[in-house]
Parts: C-alpha cells; structure tokens; sequence
C-alpha cells in the first residue's frame, strides 16, 4: 500500500497505487462518462467512454482500467476527448437499432442519458439497421439484442457477484453477443438461478423484466450497488 | 370507354391523399377512389416485438389518435394475457377515451369543419381555415379551442405530459386520477357544456342554410357498425358490434368483436395502401358499412345520458330509418361531445378512480388477443398472434378510415357528380370534395390542415386515358 500524488484536471490528488484514474477521480468528485464499468465488478475497458489525457502519453487511456502512477498529469475534460466521446456514442446507436421512443428503458437509460449529457445531436455514422432477435423465452426476463451495446456488465454479475456464469459472449466485432449457457434459449438455461442481478446492471433496455412497456424499465441500481459492494463495505449482517 | 378525373397531392410531404373520379361514355360520373397512399408498414414491422411493447409502439401509427391505438393495443394486450382487468383501470380507461373524443370531435368541428359552413365555400382558402374563423367570430372560435385543449387536459392529467403516453398497459393502467386532477377536471366541466351549447345552436343554424350539403354530402344506403351496450345504449369502449342497415333496421347484433373476421372481409384494393373492410354476408359493395360518430348514432338506441338522448331524438327524427348523409357526422359529433361531457361528470363522483388497484398481472395465456375500442372516427381492432413467449408473430389493424374508404369513395361521386359537367374540373367542385372528405375527419395528415386546404391535384383523363384537364391546389 503505497501512496501516489498526482494531477486530475489541476486538482492535486493523492491515492494508493491500486486505484484506477476513476476511482482516484471520483473520489475528489470529478466525474468521468462511463458505461461498461459498474461499481464493484472489475472492469475490463469495453465502452472507451471514460478515455483521458494523460500529459506525455500519446494516446488516451481509459480512466477505469488505468492504474494512478506517480506525477501523472491527468486531464479528463478537452474539446478532444469530448469529441471521441461523443463519436463513440454514435457509433454505439449505429452499430444496433435504438429506437428510444418505443424502449422500455426510455428516460431510464444511460447510454440515452449520455448522449444527452455529451451533446450528442446528430449520427454521422450510416445506421446498419441489423437483424438481432428479441429472447423472450424466460419467465422473468427478456433480452432485446438490438439495444445491447457488449459492456458485458452483466456477464460479469452473472459470473462475479451471482456465480451461476450463465452469460457469456459470443462470436466476435460486430457479430458477437451475449448469450445464455451454450448460446440457447435463455429459458431453457440450466444454470440461470433467475436472480435478475443482470437486469439489474444493465444500462440500457437490451436486459428488461417481461411485460414491461415504454419507459418502464427502471432500475433500482442501489440494491445492485449494496449486493456488488456490501463485501467490501463489510455491510452483509454477520 | 370510360374518362377518368384523378385529384392528386401536390405537396408530397403533407398531402397524401388522390382522389380519382371515372366518368362513363355519357361524360357522367359513375365512381369515385379516394386512395390513401400513405403507408407506413407498421404492422410488418411490429413482428418478433414483444406485445407488451405494443401500447408503446402502435401510438405512433398516428399522430392524431394516438390514445385509441394505444387503448385497444392494451385491450388486445388483455385478450393475450386472458385477464379480466381491475374495475378501476376499466373505468380510468374510459375516462380517457372520453378525453379523447371530446378534444378529437372538437378539433374536427371548430378548426377543420366549421369555417367551411360557417364562413361559406366559396370563401378564399386563406381565410377558410381557423384563423378566419378566429376573425369572424373570435368568441367562437376561442371557445372551440379550449374545449380541444379540454380533452387534452383529461388525457395529460392520467397519462402524464407525453405526446404518446403508455398509460394504458396489458393488464390495466399504470396510474390513477389524482385528486387534483379531478378537481381541474370537474372546475372545467361547466365551461365545455356551455361551448358545446353554442356549437349546437350553430350547427342549427347551418343545417337551414345547407339544405343541399346534407341532400348529397354523402346522401345514400349503407350500413353502419358500432359498439354498444347489451340494451342497445351507446358504447365507446366496452360492449358488443351491432350493424344496422338504411332503413334503421338491426341487421346483427351483439357480435362478438373478437370474431370480426367472421363478418368482416377486407378488400385490398391495387390503389390504396387502405384495406377497404366490409360486412361479409352482403358481399361488396352491398356490405359497405360506415363507422365513426354517424355511424354509431344509428347503431344506438339511446346514449345513456339524459341531454345527449335528448338530442339523439332529434338527430333520429332526420332521416327516415336511419340517419344516411355524412354532412351529418358534424351533428353526430357535437351529440357525442355532450355525452362524452355528462359521463366525464358521472365520473368525477366515482372514488374508484382514485384506487390504486389498477393492473392485473399474468403471463401468455391465449396466443391471440383482440382489442377492439371505439375511436373518435370509428371502431378500431388491433389483432396480434404471439408465440407462446409473447413475441408477435402477425399483427392486424382495421383502422375507421379504411371502413370508411367505400363510403368516403361513394361520397366524392357524389358530390363530382354536382359538379362535373363535361370535360373540365369546375373550380367550386374542390371545396365540397375536400369538405365531403372531412365529414369523415379521416386520420390522414393531409385532411387534418388547420391553416389552409387539402394539397389537392385535379386531373381530368378522357375516355381514351387522355389528360384533359388539370388543376393543381395546396
Ligand atoms: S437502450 Fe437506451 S439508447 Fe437504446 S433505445 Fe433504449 S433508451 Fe434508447
Ligand atoms: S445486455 Fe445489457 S448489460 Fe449485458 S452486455 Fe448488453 S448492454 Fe451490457
Ligand atoms: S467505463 Fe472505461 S471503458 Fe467503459
């Protein structure tokens, strides 16, 4: 355990050498775009929203998956990288079919939320209109893979918080998806103990409880926050 | 061989209406299409959607009744879940639909229909629209106004401020009335009496002066369809189908909606992305049938409440067996604002509406669901297949316009054939077609045009196919 100082936007900061730039930043209260990290799950860098400047690195580090050094110059704000973000956004409408209007999630979503708070206006990238199903073939839940983005959030719950592993993605770039067991009908999942922790660490209506209709999908991300950090908290009742 | 006089939009984007008029070898007209060209595929594109999402989704097939399509969406919801729903979502339902009826016949009547008749024909299009109206007579006018935002009052207040609201679940509704919301309501309620009054006196006085509008303003047999009660009383929501033919005479009765297929066959004609539905046992054209407010006056026997059956006497009194003009859908429509008005008031008494069991909950129990309500233009079915998992598998919607499509066709003859007289489009004959059109208040964008006329075409074709004569408007 070992102290690191450092600059995030001006602010000097210290943390322990563990910390990611995200951990280190919010802990001072500045607040970086995030959509595939979810407290108390590792993160694995898929979403590239949290990307930062550090001074002397040429490319941009993602906040959650780059660890605090000593002396690092750390900016979280430019014209820059608002510019990627908001692209990365686009990118992320382009690539399935959002239609926030009729999504169960509307107005309870982040990647809507986000677009919003990034300014994003416009997709400059062409629409692929692609083919995904809708899984609704569980008792308690549904999967539209038209509105999934692959933050895996809830792969990791299933496998890291619940421990049932019944997630998991297949296929690769733009073809791969999340998929239930050994890519079959979430319902006919052996291994699913129908917790609905996925559901709830979804951040967009790709993973939505069944029978729900527009904007209906709300999530109450704080009994999700206590069962993903009550361990380290130490808050499970003994 | 026959000549044919085509109306046609001009203005792509908002006109999307063609009307054509066919004349046979004498140079009389002997038919007319109304053909509705605007498409949107919205039932193809529902398919392998989850049903629940269709309250959402089937809102947006029309900007101008939104609240019917999303009341009989969670009505067929209902049917796939084989629920009965909560009294209270029943009856909060309702109070919806009534909202819509009011601010829908009120917009049909104030701003689209009445500078017609109140400010005469041949009045300048620009100003035979709302705003001449606003000049003419600016207390009227206001008044129509507030009485459209009354009954969008109603729906905001249960279905929140959302253009598109999915209130209205499978199952129930998601929210109650609150009490402030009542109270908003019932402090209104005097206010939208008293302008109905008005437009009842007003009407009066336009039917002495359009004796010919309602002699061939779609003057002629037909049936007509509508929901109504067990006794026979007026239904907007609930009940069973009940045809009733020219001469007043119940041809069936008590149909069970759901088995519209059995009595109902739709034609598909090569014109018109509208499906032209009519009544199966007479055949088409015999079984062309109209909906909507004229339609479902004919069909009842009484309207339940004490002013509006009043008036429905009156309103029987003016045709022989049943009532055939379509100029008299304005009539029809201010007698169904007041008893949308009086079984509003009915209901602000009723402390149901403020209870909080509100949605029934179940999984798939029927693989077919038909939800079938009145909407301000005439009944509406949606009919969804689902897979055993809720997904659609097929979607059918017969929506008013397209029931009325026949009749609408029949009118415009009627009205071309004042007018054609040789091989020219006579100027004064666009102004009735368009009128004989809005009779109908079909949900087209391009009949809806507050400000100004319907983008009309006019051409006139020759019995070789020949282009003799067009006139382009809008
Ligand atoms: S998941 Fe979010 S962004 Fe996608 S359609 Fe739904 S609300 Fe819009
Ligand atoms: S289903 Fe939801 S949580 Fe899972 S990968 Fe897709 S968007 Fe992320
Ligand atoms: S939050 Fe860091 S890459 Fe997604």
């Amino acid at each position: 355990m070992a102290a690191r100082t450092f600059t995030i936007d001006g602010k000097h900061v210290s943390a322990d050498e563990s910390a990611t730039i995200l951990e280190a930043a919010s802990e001072v209260g500045i607040t970086i775009p995030t959509l595939c990290h979810l407290d108390g799950v590792y993160d694995v860098g898929a979403c590239r929203l949290c990307l930062v400047e550090v001074t002397g690195v040429p490319k941009l580090l993602p906040a959650c998956t780059t660890r605090v050094a000593e002396g690092m110059d750390i900016n979280t704000d430019s014209e820059r990288l608002r510019k990627y973000r908001r692209m990365t956004l686009e990118l992320l409408f382009a690539e399935r079919n959002h239609v926030c209007a009729v999504c169960v999630a509307n107005s309870h979503c982040e990647l809507q939320t986000l677009a919003y708070t990034l300014g994003m206006d416009h997709v400059r990238y062409e629409y692929t209109f692609p083919r995904w199903p809708v899984d609704n073939t569980h008792s308690l839940f549904g999967m539209d893979h038209n509105r999934c983005i692959m933050c895996t959030r809830c792969v990791r719950v299933c496998w890291h918080i619940e421990g049932a592993g019944t997630k998991n993605v297949s296929g690769r770039g733009a073809r791969s998806q999340v998929i239930s067991d050994l890519n079959q009908p979430w319902g006919t999942s052996e291994t699913c103990t129908r917790c609905g922790k996925c559901v709830m660490s979804c951040p967009t209506g790709a993973l939505f409880a069944k029978g729900v209709t527009v904007s209906e999908m709300e999530r109450d991300r704080t009994k999700l926050e206590f069962i993903v950090t009550a361990r380290e908290k130490k808050q499970w009742i003994a | 061989m026959a000549q044919r006089i085509i109306i046609d939009p001009v203005t792509r984007i908002e006109g999307h209406a063609k009307i054509s008029i066919y004349l046979d070898d004498a140079g009389n007209v002997s038919d007319a299409e109304f053909h509705v060209v605007e498409f949107r595929g919205f039932e193809k594109f529902c398919e392998g959607r989850p049903y629940s999402e269709m309250p959402g989704i089937t809102p947006r097939i029309c900007g101008i009744c939104p609240v019917s399509h999303l009341l009989a969406s969670a009505k067929a919801g209902d049917a796939i879940m084989a629920v009965n729903i909560p009294p209270a979502a029943d009856k909060l339902r309702r109070l919806m639909n009534l909202g819509q009826f009011i601010q829908s016949h009120a917009l049909s009547f104030f701003h689209l229909s009445a500078p017609d008749f109140l400010l005469g024909w041949d009045t300048p299009p620009a100003q035979r629209n709302v705003f001449g109206l606003i000049a003419a007579n600016q207390d009227l006018a206001r008044a129509g106004i507030r009485l459209r935002q009354f009954g969008q009052e109603i729906i905001q207040i249960l279905g929140g401020q959302k253009i598109h609201p999915a209130w209205a679940v499978p199952g129930g509704v998601r929210s109650s009335l609150a009490d402030d919301g009542r109270a908003k309501i019932r402090s209104w309620l005097p206010e939208a009496h008293a302008t109905t009054r008005t437009a009842f006196e007003l009407f009066q006085k336009a039917l002495d002066t359009h004796k010919r509008e309602v002699q061939f303003f779609g003057n002629f047999p037909s049936l007509f369809m509508g929901l109504v009660e067990p006794d026979g009383t007026w239904e907007h929501h609930g009940g069973k189908l009940r045809f009733t033919d020219a001469s007043g005479c119940i041809i069936a009765d008590q149909l069970d909606p759901k088995r519209y297929a059995e009595y109902i066959a739709e034609s598909v004609q090569p014109t018109s992305y509208l499906k032209s539905p009519y009544y199966s046992p007479l055949g088409c054209p015999d079984g062309m049938y109209r909906v909507g407010p004229l339609a479902r006056l004919n069909v009842a026997e009484q309207m339940g409440t004490p002013k509006a059956d009043a008036e429905l006497k009156k309103f029987k009194k003016m045709g022989r067996g049943a009532v055939t003009s379509s100029f008299l859908y304005h009539y029809a429509r201010l007698i169904e604002i007041l008893a949308c008005l009086e079984r509003v008031e009915i209901l602000m008494d009723d402390p149901e509406l403020s209870s909080e069991d509100l949605r029934a909950d179940a999984g798939i129990n029927s693989l077919r669901g038909v939800g079938v309500s009145e909407a301000p233009r005439g009944t509406l079915f949606h009919d969804y297949t689902v897979d055993r998992d809720g997904l659609l598998r097929k979607v059918n919607l017969i929506v008013a316009t397209g029931q009325n499509n026949l009749a609408m066709n029949q009118t415009v003859a009627q009205i071309a054939r004042h007018y054609v007289r040789g091989r020219e489009i006579p100027e004064p004959m666009l102004n009735r077609v368009e009128h004989g059109i809005r009779c109908y208040d079909p949900c087209l964008s391009c009949s809806t045009h507050a400000v100004g006329q319907m983008p009309l075409e006019v051409s006139l074709i020759g019995p070789d196919g020949a282009l003799l004569h067009r006139i382009a408007r809008g």
